[in-house]
């Protein structure tokens, strides 16, 4: 199991636009992908899940990949998050 | 015929008005029953749901490629949104199995969905609370798809309608404009909803949240869409319909004009161009200047990058932010004004500890307090120098009350210098340094000052605040700030016309540069440089385009024969209709 902290950095937060690559980039990993925010836990493959975090500018999030491409995963979810999903 | 003026007050979603026969866009009713079924129709039950899905998929599919073609890419990555919505395992997982446990997939979907939906309430953050109807959006067409109902759509309009409707969703939006609708109406939505980013894309007037409009009208009455103060007025009296479609003339006619503007010159009927410039506070707001056809930044309000921060910006936070603005702007100049904060406010940020003042609007503000702290004013000197290599930067002190003050920073600024030559950081040595005329004795002695600097900028909030004595934000005096007052008249002619015997130019970047109503007057003051914010620049530059200079300086003479506000009032009204 790998995890990382990430931070929300674009203006509008993990919004139903941003989301999609991160559903999208997800999927392609076989480990299952979790994002935890406080309390909540939820699979980063489901757009409802990211959507239900409510994360908005400043959010900090841990990211948790357990499987065979864990580590990759983890590493290519951490830059699209500091990317802030290529947005402002 | 009942003619009542019903105001109904919704949420203004996107801005506009229009008068038109309302096409209500009637609920799907669906009409399914909760039923029990027997395991052997288990796999036939799941058979339906991944059909119903398949099919839902076509369709935002499709939909994509039409938001993509009208709207562009960002629209169309809503219809992704939806489309991972569709196969999104939470919902097909929890529906998959209510199925197994026996129950119908109609009942299935819409108790997941509902539950969801639920949970999405207790969101306080408005913007992912609204994504409710994301989901509820996409529920609907698999319900529709499962029950084989075909789809409703919007090509029945023959005339040019407003349509009224629960929801709308964004595919519904991008049909709208094929059919030219004049406006919408719903009943759910806030400003930030899908739904009304489209609507304001495509410059249709929207109004969304007022509650149970589906049932206060009826389909074909006349109603009108008020986008710009969010209301619906329903039972309109043939005055009020008169008033509006008078505005929506005037409305589609501007449009039209202000658009066609963009790329001409701010030039008067005999030849004289001014340059139009934008106010901005960080490098976004570069894009919108351009759009908008700003020739220059006449005011960068570097405040703006000691905001939200614990720790006072270095030399190279400057370089960055003012390298990237002059790079954009290329080849336009780029006024920027150094930290104009107060004491105050340094204090509240956290930044320093700086003593409490008992009136800080008069106290340690702008380059009194740069001059008192150096190494913090050097700092960004230094990044504006080095930022300078990359564009047309302009340096411009504030509130600037005695020669004494400029001449205390250029000493600063020339220190700056001989230690980025010692550094080895190139910088250009010639940068135009102004001030801003904006305390009364800067502007009884702008003609000292405009042999001190290169240019001169008028700031007109507090200019004429310090005037008058009036706080513009006190409601009891406010009435008492009126920038055609005959003293301010005669302030900004004695700054411009002393400015221009220095040979020096000289701007404007309060808010009077950006009120249409002032620039015929500004413009035969002889302002050579009017600075706003961006969305005015159209407004200011299409009145400039209508006059000669002759003309303007002759309705400056005549106002300055004026005595009170009210006959500045009758001269600027005769002017009009000349």
């Amino acid at each position: 199991m790998k995890e990382k902290k990430v931070k929300i950095i674009n203006k509008a937060g993990l919004h139903a636009r941003a989301a999609v690559p991160v559903v999208n980039l997800a999927s392609k990993f076989s480990s299952t992908i979790q994002i935890i925010k406080d309390d909540s836990i939820v699979d980063a493959k489901s757009i409802m899940g990211l959507l239900l975090l409510a994360a908005s500018c400043g959010t900090e999030l841990l990211i948790r990949a357990t499987g065979e491409d864990e580590e990759l995963a983890i590493q290519e979810l951490e830059q699209l998050f500091n990317s802030g999903f290529g947005e402002e | 015929m009942k003619q009542n003026n019903i105001i109904l007050n919704g949420v203004a979603a996107s801005a506009g008005v229009a008068v038109g026969k309302v096409f209500l866009l009637e609920e799907d009713v669906f009409s399914y029953s909760k039923s029990e079924i027997t395991p052997d129709k288990i796999e036939s039950e799941i058979l339906r749901l991944e059909n119903a899905i398949e099919k839902t998929r076509e369709e935002l599919e499709s939909n994509k490629n039409e938001l993509n073609k009208v709207l562009g890419k960002n629209y169309a990555k809503i219809a992704d949104a939806h489309l991972l919505i569709l196969k999104d395992s939470m919902i097909r997982d929890r529906v998959i199995d209510m199925i197994k446990k026996g129950n119908n997939v109609e009942y299935s979907v819409h108790k997941v969905v509902a539950d969801l939906s639920k949970t999405f309430d207790l969101i306080d953050d408005e913007y992912f609370r609204e994504r409710k109807h994301d989901l509820l959006n996409v529920a609907k067409k698999v319900l529709r798809n499962l029950l084989g109902k075909t789809k409703k759509t919007l090509s029945d309009l023959e005339e040019d309608s407003i349509i009224v409707a629960k929801n709308l969703t964004p595919a519904d939006t991008v049909t709208m404009r094929e059919n030219l609708v004049k406006g919408f109406v719903t009943e759910i939505g806030g400003k930030t909803s899908h739904t009304a980013l489209v609507a304001q894309g495509l410059e249709i007037p929207a109004v969304v949240g007022l509650k149970d409009i589906t049932h206060k009208v009826k389909q074909g009455m006349t109603i009108i869409v008020d986008g710009n103060l969010g209301l619906v007025i329903l039972e309109p009296s043939e005055e009020t319909i008169a008033n509006y479609e008078r505005e929506y003339e005037i409305q589609i006619t501007n449009r039209r004009e202000l658009e066609k503007l963009k790329d001409l010159p701010a030039v008067t009927l005999d030849g004289k161009e001014v340059v139009l410039g934008a106010n901005i506070e960080n490098s976004e707001e570069v894009k919108s200047a351009l759009k908008h056809g700003a020739n220059a930044i006449g005011l960068y309000r570097s405040e703006f990058m000691f905001l939200s921060r614990t720790t006072m910006p270095t030399e190279e936070e400057h370089f960055q932010s003012y390298s990237k603005v002059a790079k954009m702007m290329m080849p336009y100049d780029v006024i920027i004004r150094t930290i104009d904060l107060g004491g105050d406010k340094i204090a509240k940020l956290g930044l320093m500890d700086v003593a409490r003042e008992e009136n800080p609007f008069m106290g340690l503000r702008a380059i009194r307090f740069c001059l008192k702290y150096p190494e913090i004013f050097k700092a960004q000197l230094k990044g504006i120098l080095r930022a300078s290599v990359y564009g047309k930067l302009k340096i411009m002190y504030p509130m600037i009350s005695r020669v004494s003050e400029i001449q205390e920073a250029n000493k600063i600024l020339e220190q700056a210098k001989k230690e980025l030559i010692q550094e080895g950081k190139p910088f250009k040595n010639d940068i135009e340094v102004g001030v801003m005329i904006e305390v009364p004795s800067a502007a009884i002695i702008s003609d000292l000052i405009a042999k001190e600097v290169d240019f001169l900028s008028i700031g007109t909030n507090d200019l004429i605040q310090y005037t008058m004595a009036v706080d513009r934000v006190n409601a009891d005096v406010a009435h008492l700030y009126t920038p055609m007052h005959p003293a301010i008249l005669r302030l900004l002619k004695q700054i411009i016309d002393s400015a221009h015997e220095a040979g020096k130019d000289v701007g404007m970047c309060g808010e009077m540069a950006g009120d249409p109503a002032y620039t015929i007057v500004l413009l035969g003051l002889g302002l050579d440089e009017f600075s706003m914010s961006a969305v005015q620049i159209p407004k200011v530059k299409k009145i400039i385009r209508t006059v000669t200079r002759q003309k303007a300086k002759n309705l400056v003479d005549n106002l300055l024969k004026c005595y009170t506000i009210k006959e500045f009032d009758t001269v600027m009204k005769k002017f009009k209709y000349m």
